[in-house]
């Protein structure tokens, strides 16, 4: 089976004028379609900069990236926002939900960046995609109006509303609390479950066991990569 | 992303923030709204100076003798003696564009009826002076030609000179005044002509045959003046040449000799008056745009707050798939909205107090449709001009370095 992500080589190097930062040093890595992989590590380890290349919003200094069997590491700005359009969903920690903007018109916000979508099959794409979080009582809400775990719910409805092939989830439980981190965290099993790929940033090892596979990094290298054999499930 | 969607979007964002807004849109609301108002006095004050001066008649032209020069010392205007009734008579022979002319002298008198007496201008001119001039007589008839060879000592009042000597509504047809103690015989009154915008009185004035002014009154063999229409507005140049030319010859005026006498139509005295009232209306316009200029200036820094406030949502719209030139033109279509609404508001501003300066102060104003679609055009201008930089700003930032603003 063709690989979903390959990174080949990938290294980033962050050019502060005087010094060289490399954030990412040779780094491989191969996604199959389906997994759900926790990205592990301190601060500082080069995680955030791995997800942002995968994540398409940023390009490495050297190395091979494939993604569904594109090779994205040349492509120029715009190429890369129709990539991430079209293919990835993103999860933030801070949930960046649009204030004053209601459920429904944060999960279309993907959705208007694409012109083969017109409104009235948008609305029906983001009505279906809050009805996945189960959140089809609150499409008029707007951010202020719900709980924590309702935004990041709204949050992952938005990543979800294009159908991508993959999930990029960075911290997505640092700003709730301990019960609203399983239900979240739950979500995301579900999702994977019915055969969505999500990749997950994470610094906490608790939250990691919900993964199916862990990838540790340190110092721009992938230290530890293995599977889970007794994943949380609670 | 399609543009629609845009001009939704930006129109979303503005509405959020409604006060900022309409603070933001007060700079071109005032702007447009003193171009219009501006321009519409400008237009109102010169249109009403061509009203004023097309009541001298139809296609008129008017010689007149300039200031007189003897040995280097030069006199006021109107003080050379050459032109005389000859050259008007040489006029209406020798110029086949002119329909009308008649010479005009002027004088001032006493006019003594009975116990009530009066001063007033007196004017000497053929009966043709009242077509050129399209006066109309009112009471009784115009003076016949028969007495314009006798110098018939015979009269026609303007209503205001009328009114004075002999009371409102009188008919003093056939009775005899005393010009200057020479007895004159009314033989009609002219019809009220009014104010001019000038504030003055157009029917204080007495109408009385050429030469009878000229020779009882006067007693001058010269004339002031030299009324003529041409037949037709095309013709007006056509005849200012012929004039010119039979003058000249008639004068026997060498080549290089400077004419003692001048030849204006009625356009070229509109021409004069209205250049005054387009300096005008050039430096209130500047002062118009000036203020249009400031309100884009709020609108760029306004816009900038607005991108520094909003990294975030610029971030994660760049996370979802927007391209750099979409994020351009949200914010582009947002200061274009904000003026052009601001347009729109300012035109309806514009217009109200063009009325209410006509209604209030009775200023003449005309708002004219060039004025309007000028300054909408001109806000449109200035909202893409200082909405580029902030939204060139807000498209060049980076997605993840957005994303992480805090």
């Amino acid at each position: 089976m063709e690989n979903l992500i390959t990174l080949r080589n990938i290294s980033k190097i962050y050019d502060l004028g005087s010094v060289k930062v490399p954030a990412l040093n040779e780094v491989n890595l191969e996604v199959a379609a389906g997994e759900f992989i926790a990205i592990m590590g301190a601060s500082g380890s080069g995680k955030s900069t791995l997800m942002n290349i995968i994540g398409c919003l940023d390009n490495p200094t050297s190395g091979e990236y494939y993604l569904d069997g594109i090779n994205v590491d040349k492509l120029n700005s715009d190429q890369l926002a129709n990539i991430r359009n079209k293919k990835l969903g993103f999860v933030f920690q801070s949930f960046n939900l649009l204030a004053r903007t209601s459920a429904l018109e944060n999960v279309e916000l993907p959705l208007f960046y694409n012109s083969n979508i017109n409104s009235s099959k948008r609305k029906h794409l983001a009505q279906e995609a809050l009805d996945m979080v189960n959140l089809s009582d609150r499409l008029d809400h707007q951010p202020n109006q719900l709980s924590g775990g309702q935004q990041q719910r709204v949050a992952i409805a938005r990543a979800l509303v294009n159908e991508p092939i993959l999930l990029l989830a960075d911290e997505p439980t640092g700003n709730l609390d301990s019960k609203t981190t399983v239900e979240i965290m739950k979500v995301l099993q579900e999702l994977n479950q019915s055969g969505r790929t999500i990749i997950l940033v994470t610094h906490e090892h608790d939250i990691s066991e919900y993964a199916k596979r862990v990838v540790e990094l340190k110092d721009g290298k992938i230290i530890k990569d293995h599977f889970l054999k007794n994943r949380r499930a609670d | 992303m399609n543009y629609l969607n845009s001009v939704k979007i930006a129109y979303r964002a503005l509405f959020k923030n409604k006060t900022r807004s309409f603070l933001t849109m007060l700079g071109i609301i005032i702007g447009v709204g003193s171009v219009i108002t501006m321009l519409a006095i400008g237009q109102g004050s010169s249109d009403s100076i061509k009203a004023e001066i097309s009541q001298l008649g139809t296609n008129v032209i008017i010689v007149f003798p300039t200031a007189q020069q003897r040995g280097g010392v030069r006199s006021e205007a109107g003080t050379t003696q050459d032109l005389t009734e000859d050259h008007v008579s040489e006029i209406i022979a020798g110029c086949p564009s002119v329909r009308y002319a008649t010479p005009v002298v002027y004088s001032t008198g006493q006019i003594i009826v009975g116990g009530q007496n009066w001063r007033t201008q007196i004017i000497g001119v053929y009966a043709d002076y009242l077509k050129i001039r399209n006066l109309e007589v009112e009471l009784g008839s115009v003076f016949s030609t028969q007495d314009e060879y006798r110098s018939g000592k015979v009269c026609l009042l303007g209503k205001t000179v009328s009114d004075n000597l002999f009371g409102e509504d009188a008919n003093p047809v056939g009775q005899t005044i005393r010009i200057n103690r020479i007895p004159f015989k009314i033989v009609g009154v002219l019809e009220e002509k009014g104010q001019s915008m000038m504030g003055q009185d157009q029917d204080d004035i007495i109408i009385a045959p050429f030469s009878t002014v000229q020779k009882r009154i006067r007693a001058i063999d010269h004339i002031n003046m030299i009324f003529i229409s041409a037949i037709s507005e095309n013709s007006i140049d056509q005849a200012i040449e012929e004039i010119d030319q039979v003058l000249k010859t008639q004068l026997k005026l060498v080549q290089g000799q400077e004419a003692p006498y001048a030849i204006r139509s009625q356009s070229e005295i509109v021409e004069m008056f209205s250049s005054t009232s387009r300096i005008m209306i050039l430096l209130l316009a500047s002062i118009a745009v000036i203020s249009l200029i400031v309100g884009g200036i709020g609108i760029m820094n306004i816009m900038l707050v607005s991108v520094t406030e909003r990294t975030r949502e610029i971030g994660l719209r760049m996370a979802v798939g927007a391209r750099k030139i979409d994020i351009l033109f949200q914010f582009l279509i947002e200061a274009i909205l904000l003026s052009v609404l601001g347009g729109i508001i300012g035109i309806i501003i514009g217009l109200i107090s063009s009325q209410a300066l006509s209604k209030i102060l009775n200023w003449p104003t005309t708002v004219t449709p060039y004025s309007i679609i000028i300054s909408f055009i001109f806000a449109t201008a200035v909202g893409i001009f200082f909405g580029w930089y902030p939204a060139r700003k807000a498209a060049k930032l980076h997605p993840i370095e957005a994303l992480r603003y805090e």
